[in-house]
């Protein structure tokens, strides 16, 4: 029942019209190939894709699932297929170096593909997207051999990757993982241990599976100091470099979960694996964290795709169904009663929505032209990118994915009952959404990150580096009389966010539980001031096209409008926040244990 | 064997269209352009030929402003090897083209020549019938299966009654009907090669032809638009409406 149309044009505006991204890549050392004929004939292909094959299996994903028997994972129908001719086109080659048979691509180019990708098939993109983790890390990590070795199979797509990091009792707390590596003659380690929530972990998608293991090698310091890396095939690589014999590994069982069911949840036992060490002996988390950056945006990622397709079916089943009249008279007099889209509190749903769409949008890419620079900009850019990238991470993954999750839920409301039925697709979108707050960090999680690790221990450092930009640009614009009411307020959160900042940190230097109390309102007033920032870019640029003249008058003033919406409806949760966090440790410590249930 | 295939670059087979204000002409600003579906189908055709090692060289030819290049490059990317712009209007009728790639045709003196049967925005159906005429060689149009063999090509053709098999001559012109083939995803590393293919401009006046033109479009009218319908009350009312009103009826 459901459609998806790939959001070109509003890919296009962000990336073009709202960053540069033109100007960023005629900059950008090894982007040469990136011309802007080249970028649009890519995300026409990879539009094309994502809505004719990926599109018609997301639901066949949710109803079939995985099936399990003895070892062997299978995939739902077309899944297969579909993922052959994913690598038939190339596309898990976009963005990897030239030397392992990559496109050498821009990373933020391959972003815009995964958009279309992720958006019309979650489930589906889960298998390339863990497969791109696997290979960052090895190019950033693994030795030569290790590239040539597993590196030009991955690019290719012919095998795929995972990361395996949860165990049973650890997921969060890594510190406490168990799997053990003893070290073997001829170099390799001998991989015991059991790994769980192995998305993609075994499935029949490709003939050979690259696990990515944390492990502790035998007799190594207890704790996060004492954990490694290690890269561990399903089949091992013979002498040719193609598929050898089976490695002591095996897929134990499949989650039944809530959603995202087209996605292999695996439970990973290694028997004795042979395994092969990547960068130095227990710098394995620190190796990890070059994955968990990109598999954090990834998930960012996932947020927007499901507001957006929630957007895009919650839009069109609202001008098609009539129910009731508008308030002010029949709008559809011809029509037996009015279509839903007449009525304000429908507008306020799709509007919810739309805002964080396009205001993710912005945000998400944003940040992978930062992943550019991270990975091929100067030093001086590098530095700052990383830092910038160190901020905004937490913030786009946790803020995304609870704005994603609140969208998907007003999504499936705008259909009413219906959206309750599983026809309709809006109740899948829901349960494929919800993980996105939970995996690859929690969002309590990584708000502790944003506000322990990443802004008070850098005294305000790393928080300055971002407000400063929004500081510019406010001051940049300060005469512009039409952003008037977008500036004043920009301005005004701005700098707040550096007040509550100061607040929290003087409380956290007498009671180290504040960071914690406060931690998830700060994280949230943080998404909602970054995304203000991109709104009132986005609105000025519209702005700017408005007053040239334009053929896209629709276009440009509903961008304007979204703004209006954005500023004056969704900014006004910054106070909520603001209260919330600034009002102690108290009110959630003091209550004992025991007295939290009297049952 | 060469083979010569025709692009054309129009609105977009998803893009619901719109008249001008003026009724001059449909709305083309800011509409999704790609390459017709029936040429994209002939290209495909040509690549298939290659493929089975019957052709060597695949030309692809458009008449058009410079943004056909972008649909000459998708040729490119589908696998042609190189592309010839001929620098016109967007608007010439159907012979003007015809006239452009005959000129064309006797500089690259092609085997085959595939086009789509009609594009779909102005439904002309009639350059393939003309570039055949006006270089003088057989033509099959609403080709649904094209054999190669011998110099001849055996090619089945969808018509009114059901499908009829012809066997031509070659050098010949071919138009192509929607089930010939489906036409391939491109591979990311094509669109990437199809930058680097060559790609050469011409004008109409190198190729010695005039493109005016001999037709003026007079005004261009969306569908009327579905009125609502009324409920009758008898059917001596209803017969009557139907013989006099919407006069179906005699």
């Amino acid at each position: 029942m459901s459609e998806f149309k790939a959001p070109l044009r509003d890919i296009k505006f962000v990336t073009e019209e709202v960053l540069n991204i033109h100007e960023h890549y005629a900059n950008l050392s090894g982007a040469d190939e990136a011309t802007p004929d080249m970028v649009s004939a890519i995300l026409e292909e990879g539009a094309k894709f994502s809505e004719r094959i990926l599109a018609p299996l997301n639901r066949v994903g949710d109803e079939q699932g995985c099936t399990f028997n003895d070892g062997v994972v299978t995939t739902p129908d077309g899944f297969k297929e579909a993922y052959a001719q994913y690598v038939e086109g190339g596309w898990p080659s976009l963005a990897h170096p030239e030397a392992v048979g990559g496109q050498g691509l821009p990373e933020s180019l391959g972003l815009m593909v995964t958009e279309m990708v992720a958006t019309a098939n979650w489930s589906w993109s889960m298998y390339p997207g863990l497969s791109h983790g696997a290979m960052n890390t090895l190019e950033s990590h693994g030795t030569e051999e290790q590239k040539q070795t597993y590196l030009t199979k991955l690019v290719s797509g012919e095998w795929t990757g995972t990361m395996c990091l949860t165990e049973p009792h650890c997921g969060t707390d890594l510190g406490m993982l168990k799997t053990k590596a003893e070290p073997q003659e001829d170099g390799s380690y001998c991989i015991t241990g059991t790994k769980i929530f192995i998305s993609a972990g075994e499935h029949d998608l490709a003939e050979n599976i690259v696990h990515i293991v944390l492990a502790r090698i035998v007799g190594a310091p207890e704790g996060t100091k004492g954990i490694s890396l290690f890269v561990v095939p399903k089949y091992s690589v013979d002498a040719n470099g193609e598929k050898g014999e089976r490695n002591d590994l095996s897929c134990g069982s499949i989650e039944h979960k809530m959603g995202i069911h087209g996605n292999a949840t695996c439970v990973m036992n290694f028997d004795g694996a042979k395994g092969f060490l990547i960068g130095p002996e227990n710098k394995g988390l620190n190796c990890m964290f070059t994955f968990m950056n990109t598999a954090r945006l990834g998930t960012a990622l996932q947020g927007l795709a499901h507001t957006e397709w929630s957007l895009q079916n919650s839009v069109a089943y609202a001008r098609d169904r009539l129910q009731m009249r508008a308030l002010s008279g029949p709008k559809a007099p011809d029509k037996a009663a009015d279509p839903i889209i007449v009525h304000p509190d429908v507008r306020r749903m799709l509007l919810t929505q739309k805002a964080f769409a396009e205001g993710g949008r912005a945000l998400i890419h944003y940040c992978s032209l930062l992943v550019d620079k991270t990975k091929k900009g100067t030093d001086e850019e590098q530095a700052e990118a990383d830092e910038l990238m160190s901020l905004l991470t937490p913030i786009a993954k946790a803020f995304l994915t609870e704005t994603g999750f609140e969208s998907a839920n007003l999504g499936m409301q705008v259909f009413g009952g219906h959206g309750y039925i599983a026809e309709w697709g809006m109740e899948q979108n829901v349960r494929d959404c919800r993980i996105s707050m939970m995996y690859e960090g929690t969002t309590g999680i990584q708000a502790l990150d944003l506000l322990g690790r990443k802004v008070l221990m850098t005294q305000g450092a790393t928080l300055k580096r971002f407000t400063k930009i929004i500081h510019k640009f406010c001051k940049e614009h300060k005469g512009n009389k039409k952003a008037k009411a977008y500036i004043s307020e920009l301005d005004k959160l701005n700098s707040q966010w550096g007040d509550l900042t100061m607040k929290i940190g003087m409380k956290a230097m007498m009671n180290k539980e504040e960071v914690g109390a406060a931690s998830v309102d700060y994280l949230m007033y943080s998404g909602y001031v970054v995304l203000a920032y991109f709104w009132a870019r986005m609105a000025i640029t519209a702005q700017e096209k408005l007053a040239e003249g334009t053929e896209e008058k629709g276009f440009y003033k509903a961008k304007v409008q979204t703004a209006d919406f954005y500023y004056q409806r969704i900014l006004p949760r910054t106070l909520t926040h603001a209260e919330a966090m600034l009002s102690g440790a108290g009110n959630l410590l003091d209550m004992a244990e025991e007295d939290f249930l009297y049952v | 064997m060469k083979i010569l295939v025709t692009v054309k670059r129009v609105v977009d087979y998803n893009v619901k269209v719109r008249v001008q204000p003026d009724h001059k002409a449909v709305e083309l600003n800011n509409v999704k352009m790609s390459i017709n579906p029936f040429c994209e189908i002939a290209v495909e055709e040509a690549v298939r030929l290659k493929e089975q090692g019957v052709a060597t060289e695949i030309v692809v030819v458009s008449v058009g402003s410079k943004a056909c290049q972008e649909t000459l490059r998708t040729a490119l990317a589908l696998g042609a090897d190189r592309a010839i712009q001929i620098e016109a209007e967007d608007n010439i009728d159907s012979l003007a083209v015809a006239k452009l790639v005959a000129a064309v045709a006797k500089e690259e003196t092609p085997d085959l020549i595939i086009m789509g049967k009609q594009a779909i925005d102005s439904d002309n159906n009639q350059t393939g019938q003309m570039l055949a005429a006006l270089l003088d060689i057989p033509q099959a149009t609403f080709a649904s299966e094209v054999k190669i063999d011998n110099g001849e090509a055996q090619v089945t053709r969808e018509i009114d009654g059901g499908l009829q098999t012809l066997a031509i001559t070659l050098p010949a012109v071919v138009t192509t009907d929607l089930r010939l083939n489906e036409p391939r995803f491109i591979k990311l590393p094509n669109i990437m090669k199809a930058k680097k293919k060559p790609l050469e401009v011409k004008t109409p006046d190198e190729l010695g032809v005039a493109t005016s033109s001999n037709i003026t479009v007079v005004s261009v009218t969306p569908p009327e638009e579905r009125q609502g319908g009324i409920k009758v009350s008898s059917v001596e009312e209803l017969v009557d409406k139907l013989k006099n009103e919407a006069k179906v009826i005699a």
